[in-house]
């Protein structure tokens, strides 16, 4: 089912005197979500993700604007009528009941030419509990079973009534690192089977980039980008998208535009095609190369980053670098090397070469994107 | 030598450290037993001693006599039958009610306050007032029917002396009065669990489409059901202790009125008109700690036995 929301906007009213300031959870949303894909809506807690899923579910009614689902208005239609599954932060499994009674309660809902008799209930509860794989736990009650088991148990209660849209509010912020990692696959695996719509909302970038096919990156209620996590990741819109994807983050230094040449501080650290201002220049932890004696030459105009070496991480499989410059936003930079690099580093300076394909330029003011002419 | 003095010390710290939580409790236990646990062991020793007399602090034997002299009293006998009536009638009908009044207030947002608070008025208010209020409502005079009576004549009915007439009549009022002295409380327990029911579990019901009566049943009733319980088994105690009620509205004598209850009657046995029979009180007192006590566990099995 392809989702599709027009223009839609949530104003939640001032409450009192006190705060008489309407909030715009949810500005002037646009977007498609087509159909079968597996979407994360990301951004920083407050900027209005699950506000936009209650929309999508239909828990709330926005206050303009449409949510089609394929050819159908459905703006006006509670969520029972929308064909949803929402899974909940917390899963809201009934604690008094079985996984069995749990997953089953909302076909027992169905009523009129719906109504299902006992033995397809069963048939199709206990279908969902083995595609989530907890048909060994029917019988027990959500209480004895593990965070990761209540959140399958949720999927299986969502998907039992084949919905058209699977939502999932942060579906593994309860989760330990270890089941996190294994349930996002799992979260994967259940919709590539079902090849239903879902959509989750996470704060989590890596989550998102993990396993979605389109990312939507949120602030402040107004979409800052939609893409497939690895364009997003190259290509961010602004500096917030640029900052907010990628572990360890993007390193931000106040630089300018000379010239053709772009500076970090008075630095001339890269040949660049743009128009001379005032910029940031974000630097992905990857985008640093160590200049050594042996190293080959800059090209013309174009000095080393010289920073002040703070610590060297060795993990293995890589190094880490992290050091401090006066003209970047952060207290340090962190620029990751390969293993060997860790020999290769002596004093207390270490001098980086930039490598023009992991920098991004952004205007000081508007922190959009500044393109290169390339 | 200091080495060993120092040990000793030690030790005697150690001792001080895994005993010193009954020092704390010293002060509580002291008052617990001399005015809860002695006086309650003194009681069940009455209930055995024979025509026990306080001025000459002597009694002429022991045995079961006191509870068989009870047992046999017709007057006992009513106030039994009284308070298993209250009981078995009000606990049900306020449960129920309060229950049906808190989700109505849950449900509404505008006035909630409002009606919050004149639901929970009865509580504050005194007893023998509230008495004062039900015999002018109910009361027939010479010279007025009372405002009910009123009320039932103008439907057409015939009025009813509700304070002195028949029996029914009396346990009417008497259950109607103790329904609504006792409900506030409830409320007030019924409207806090109703909202500390997690929102997310109604917003899942919604998202399934269910109908608002299973809703109600499948998920509010499960959820709050320990606070449930908590009523009955509180609201059985309650209204087995019933007595002060029944003076607001009709009077001390309540023999006479034939709806004298059990402590009531213990009261009677000790400084009634009749009174100066501490054994027969003691005996009454014993029985009654039986009825409560074999009704609490039934209560607590119930509730046990469902999870």
């Amino acid at each position: 089912m392809q989702v599709r929301l027009e223009h839609v906007t949530k104003i939640f009213p001032g409450r009192d005197r006190k705060n008489p300031k309407d909030v715009y959870a949810v500005d002037d949303f646009n977007f498609d979500i087509p159909d079968g894909k597996l979407i994360g809506l990301l951004g920083p807690s407050g900027c209005g993700k699950s506000t936009t899923l209650n929309l999508i579910c239909g828990l709330l009614k926005p206050t303009s604007g449409h949510i089609w689902f394929g050819d159908d208005d459905v703006t006006e239609l509670p969520p029972e009528a929308r064909g949803v599954g929402l899974v909940f932060q917390n899963y809201a499994l009934y604690p008094h009941l079985t996984v069995r009674q749990n997953v089953i309660f909302p076909l027992q809902n169905l009523r009129g030419d719906q109504k299902l008799t006992k033995e397809v209930m069963n048939a199709r509860a206990e279908e969902a509990a083995r595609l989530v794989q907890i048909d060994g736990l029917m019988d027990r009650k959500p209480s004895e079973l593990s965070g990761g088991q209540q959140q399958r148990v949720a999927i299986a209660r969502a998907l039992v009534k084949t919905p058209k849209v699977l939502l999932l509010d942060e579906p593994l912020s309860n989760l330990d690192a270890r089941l996190r990692l294994q349930t996002r696959e799992e979260i994967r695996r259940i919709q590539t089977e079902t090849q239903v719509t879902t959509i989750f909302v996470t704060h989590d970038q890596e989550e998102a980039m993990s396993i979605s096919d389109l990312i939507v990156v949120m602030k402040d209620g107004a979409v800052h980008q939609i893409g497939r996590p690895q364009d997003v990741y190259d290509d961010p819109a602004n500096l917030f998208v640029a900052r907010f994807l990628g572990t360890p983050p993007i390193n931000v230094f106040k630089g300018s535009v000379k010239n053709g040449l772009l500076h970090i501080g008075d630095t001339p650290v890269l040949q660049v095609r743009m128009p001379d201002g005032e910029t940031y220049v974000g630097v992905r932890p990857e985008g640093f190369e160590l200049m050594t004696e042996g190293s080959d030459p800059l090209p013309e105009g174009v000095c080393p980053l010289e920073c002040e070496l703070t610590a060297v991480e060795v993990t293995g499989r890589d190094t880490s670098i992290v050091s401090s410059h006066p003209d970047c936003l952060a207290p340090s930079i962190r620029s990751i090397m390969d293993s060997e690099a860790a020999s290769r580093v002596s004093g207390s300076k270490v001098r980086f070469r930039l490598k023009p394909a992991k920098v991004r330029v952004f205007d000081r003011n508007t922190e959009s994107r500044i393109y290169d002419g390339k | 030598m200091t080495g060993n003095n120092s040990a000793k010390a030690k030790k005697s710290i150690e001792i001080f450290e895994k005993y010193k939580g009954w020092l704390y409790l010293i002060p509580a236990l002291t008052f617990l037993g001399l005015f809860m646990v002695y006086p309650l062991i003194d009681v069940f020793v009455y209930s055995f001693e024979e025509g026990y007399n306080f001025a000459s602090q002597s009694y002429s034997g022991t045995g079961l006599y006191n509870f068989s002299y009870v047992l046999h009293d017709p007057y006992f006998l009513q106030a039994l039958k009284n308070t298993f009536i209250i009981v078995i009638i009000t606990v049900p009908l306020s449960t129920v009610l309060a229950l049906l009044i808190s989700v109505m207030l849950s449900s509404i947002s505008a006035l909630r306050g409002f009606f919050q608070t004149v639901y929970f008025l009865p509580y504050v208010t005194n007893t023998l007032a509230v008495g004062l209020v039900f015999m002018i409502l109910f009361k027939k005079t010479a010279y007025s029917d009372g405002m009910i009576n009123l009320l039932i004549e103008a439907f057409g009915g015939r009025s009813v002396d509700f304070m002195d007439g028949p029996y029914w009549a009396k346990m009417t009022v008497m259950c109607i009065y103790t329904i609504w002295v006792v409900m506030p409380f409830k409320i007030l327990i019924l409207t806090s669990a109703l909202s500390s029911v997690n929102k997310d579990y109604y917003n899942a019901a919604r998202v399934d489409g269910t109908r608002p009566a299973r809703i109600f049943f499948r998920i509010t009733l499960p959820m709050i059901s320990p606070m449930i319980f908590y009523l009955v088994i509180t609201g059985f105690i309650g209204a087995f202790k019933a007595y002060s009620d029944e003076v607001a509205l009709f009077g001390t004598d309540l023999n006479a009125a034939g709806m004298n209850t059990i402590v009531g009657y213990v009261y009677d046995m000790l400084y009634g008109d009749s009174g100066g029979y501490p054994s027969f009180a003691s005996a009454a007192a014993i029985l009654l700690f039986i009825i409560v006590l074999t009704i609490t566990v039934i209560n607590l099995m119930i509730s046990n036995s469902d999870d």
